[in-house]
C-alpha cells in the first residue's frame, strides 16, 4: 500500500487470482495489452492516476516491487516539497499532487535509494529501512540534523 | 497514388525481381532492410519503385539486420503491411526479432534467400538459414522456382494477415539457383493481384490513438506457458487457412498448391523427400529411372515447412507402396539427424507400413546436386527396400570429396 496515500484498492492479476485461473484460450493475441477498461480518453494526462480507468491488465493495478530489499521511508516533518525525488523517480513511484509529496507508491517502488540520494534536505526526508520495517519504528529512528562541520 | 507499372501476362524474370513485384502490387508500407546477398535485389527494387512513385510506401534504411527486422515489428505493431528480405548472416542477426514478431502475433512478410551460415563464409544456397529459423513461430513456405516465389510471396500476405492466424510468414527460394536464375513468369495484373492479396486489417495497432494498447509486454512463469501454447496452436491451426489460400490461388490462376507436393508418389517404392530448387532435380531423376530401369521413383516435397504438414506426410506414406524414402537436408546438423529426417521420420512412424528412412546431407554450400547423384541415392533405396532393411548406415555425407561419410547404423544381430 502507498504511504501517507488513501488506501488505491488492489486489483492486479496477482490479488485476483489470474493466474489460477486463466488458460491459454484466453490469454490475450500477442500479450498485447489494453491498459484502459474503456476506450481510452484521449486526454487521459490530464487525468489523475487514481481517477483514471485502469484495467487489470495495467502494471498500475499489479505489484511488481516483490524483490524489493530495502525501501524508502518519507518523513513529512522535514520535507520541503522540492519535488527532486518525483523528478528523479525511474518508477514514478513517488506521489506528489499539486506539487506537495504524499508518499511512497510502494507497489512500484522497487528500492533503488534515487530518492534518497537527491533529496537536498538536512537531515534527509527520504531514508532507507528494511524494506519489512514497520513505518512508525522507522521515523521514531530518524537522525538529528548534521551540523556543518568547521 | 501511385503509379501504374507496366507488366506483360508473360515476363522473363528471376526470382528475387519476382518477389520483388509480388511485394509492390501487394502495396506493402513499409519495408525496412539492410541488403545482403543474393537478396540484395528484392529490396532494392523495392526502393526503386518507392523513389520511381510505383508505392506509396516506405524504405528505410537501417544499420543492421536486427534492425530492419525490429523496425518491420515496429511498423506491423503500428499497423503497417510490412515486408523485408534477407539471407544467411542476415537472417542470422535478425533471429532474435523473429521471436519477437511472432510471439506478439505480427503479420509481416520476410522473403527469405536461402544461403550457406558461416564460417566458412560462402555466398551460395544451401538451408542452414531456413533451418535456424525452423521454431522461431513463423509460417516457412518454400518456393522451388521464380514462378513459385512470386505466387508463395502474393499468398503469404493473406495467410499472415487472416484474423485467425496473425502470424509473420517466410517465404523461402534458393539463393542463386532460384533467386539469379531467369526464367519464364506469369504474373498477375495490379488490381487482381491486390483483390487477392486484400486489405490489411490491423489489429491493436498502435497508430490508433483512441484506444491504448501495449505490445511487447513481459510474462514470467505465471503466463508465459500459456501465451506460447496459444501462439503454437494458431501457428498449427494456421494449415486450414494455408490450404483455403491456396485453393483460392488456383481457382484464379490455375497453378495448384499443397501443403505437401508430391510426383509420381502414387506407386512409388521408393522416393526422395527435399526442398527446394533440389525437387526438380529429383523429379527428373525420377523419371529417368522408371523410364531407364522401370525402378518406382518419386518425390515429396514439404511446400509448408512449418507448420510441418505431418498430417499430409502420413497420409502420402499411408496410401503409397513406399518401403524406402531418402530424405534430403541441404543443412549441416550439427551433432543429429537432418531437420527434414526427423519431422519425416516422426510423421512416417505414426503410419502402417513404416517405410526405411535415411538421411543425406547434401549440397552444402551450393554445392551442385546433379540428376545423376539423384539416381543414385534413389537406387541405394531400391536396395534397402529389396533387402527389407537399411543397407548403409542411416545418414550419410552425400556429394563431399574424401572417404565415405556416414553416422549411425541399424542394429543387426
Amino acid at each position: 500500500m502507498s504511504q501517507n496515500v488513501p488506501g488505491t484498492p488492489k486489483r492486479g492479476l496477482r490479488e485476483l487470482g489470474a493466474e489460477e485461473k486463466v488458460g491459454w484460450d484466453e490469454v490475450t493475441q500477442g500479450v498485447a495489452i489494453n491498459p484502459f477498461t474503456s476506450p481510452t480518453t484521449e486526454n487521459v494526462a490530464h487525468v489523475r492516476p487514481e481517477e483514471r480507468d485502469y484495467s487489470d491488465f495495467n502494471s498500475y493495478t499489479a505489484t511488481v516491487a516483490s524483490w524489493r530489499v530495502l525501501k524508502p521511508v518519507y518523513n513529512r516533518d522535514i520535507c520541503i516539497d522540492c519535488q527532486n525525488c518525483w523528478v528523479w523517480c525511474p518508477d514514478t513511484s513517488i506521489i506528489s499532487r499539486d506539487k506537495q509529496m504524499l508518499g511512497i507508491d510502494y507497489d512500484h517502488c522497487k528500492g533503488c535509494g534515487v530518492c534518497v540520494e537527491v533529496c537536498p534536505t538536512n537531515p534527509k526526508s527520504l531514508l532507507m529501512f528494511d524494506t519489512n520495517e514497520e513505518l512508525d519504528v522507522a521515523l521514531s529512528q530518524w537522525p538529528e540534523k548534521k551540523k556543518k562541520e568547521k | 497514388m501511385a503509379q501504374k507499372f507496366e507488366i506483360n501476362d508473360v515476363e522473363v524474370w528471376d526470382g528475387n525481381y519476382a518477389v520483388s513485384q509480388a511485394l509492390r502490387q501487394a502495396q506493402v508500407d513499409v519495408v525496412a532492410a539492410y541488403p545482403i546477398t543474393p537478396s540484395t535485389p528484392i529490396v532494392e527494387s523495392y526502393g526503386s519503385y518507392v523513389a520511381n512513385g510505383y508505392i506509396d510506401g516506405e524504405f528505410v534504411m537501417v544499420e543492421s539486420e536486427h534492425a530492419a527486422m525490429s523496425a518491420c515489428t515496429g511498423a506491423a505493431a503500428s499497423g503497417g503491411r510490412v515486408a523485408t528480405a534477407t539471407s544467411s548472416q542476415g537472417f542470422a542477426l535478425m533471429v532474435e526479432v523473429l521471436y519477437q514478431a511472432s510471439g506478439m502475433r505480427l503479420p509481416m512478410v520476410l522473403t527469405v534467400v536461402n544461403r550457406a551460415l558461416a564460417s566458412p563464409l560462402n555466398v551460395r544456397g544451401d538451408h542452414s538459414d531456413m533451418y535456424l529459423g525452423r521454431d522461431s513461430g513463423w509460417i516457412q513456405l518454400d518456393a522451388f522456382d521464380a514462378q513459385e516465389a512470386y505466387d508463395l510471396a502474393l499468398c503469404a500476405f493473406p495467410i499472415g494477415e487472416h484474423l485467425d492466424v496473425r502470424l509473420p510468414v517466410m517465404v523461402h527460394q534458393d539463393g542463386f539457383t532460384t533467386s539469379h536464375k531467369a526464367q519464364k513468369v506469369l504474373p498477375l495484373q495490379d488490381e487482381e493481384a491486390y483483390k487477392f492479396v486484400g486489405d490489411y486489417v490491423p489489429v491493436d495497432e498502435m497508430l490508433d490513438f483512441t484506444r491504448a494498447v501495449t505490445h511487447g509486454a513481459q510474462t514470467e512463469e505465471d503466463w508465459h506457458f500459456e501465451h506460447k501454447a496459444k501462439q503454437h496452436k494458431a501457428l498449427m491451426d494456421s494449415r486450414k487457412v494455408i490450404d483455403e489460400t491456396f485453393a483460392r490461388f488456383k481457382a484464379l490462376t490455375g497453378r495448384e498448391y499443397k501443403r505437401v507436393e508430391t510426383y509420381m508418389i502414387e506407386d512409388a517404392e521408393v522416393a526422395i523427400v527435399a526442398l527446394g530448387s533440389s525437387v526438380e532435380t529429383s523429379i527428373l531423376a525420377a523419371q529417368q529411372l522408371r523410364e531407364e530401369e522401370g525402378i518406382k521413383a518419386g518425390v515429396i516435397a514439404p511446400r509448408v515447412f512449418r507448420p510441418f504438414p505431418y498430417d499430409l506426410i502420413r497420409d502420402t506414406i499411408d496410401t503409397s507402396p513406399l518401403k524406402a524414402i531418402a530424405v534430403l537436408d541441404k543443412s549441416s546438423p550439427g551433432g543429429a539427424m537432418g531437420a527434414l529426417f526427423n519431422e519425416i521420420s516422426a510423421a512416417a512412424y505414426t503410419t502402417s507400413n513404416r517405410p526405411l528412412i535415411t538421411n543425406f546431407i547434401y549440397g552444402l554450400g551450393g554445392r551442385d546436386y546433379s540428376v545423376e547423384e539423384a539416381k543414385r541415392i534413389l537406387k541405394e533405396q531400391k536396395a534397402h527396400a529389396d533387402a527389407g532393411h537399411i543397407t548403409t548406415p542411416i545418414q550419410q555425407f552425400s556429394g563431399v570429396r574424401g572417404p565415405k561419410l556416414g553416422f549411425f547404423e541399424t542394429k543387426r544381430s
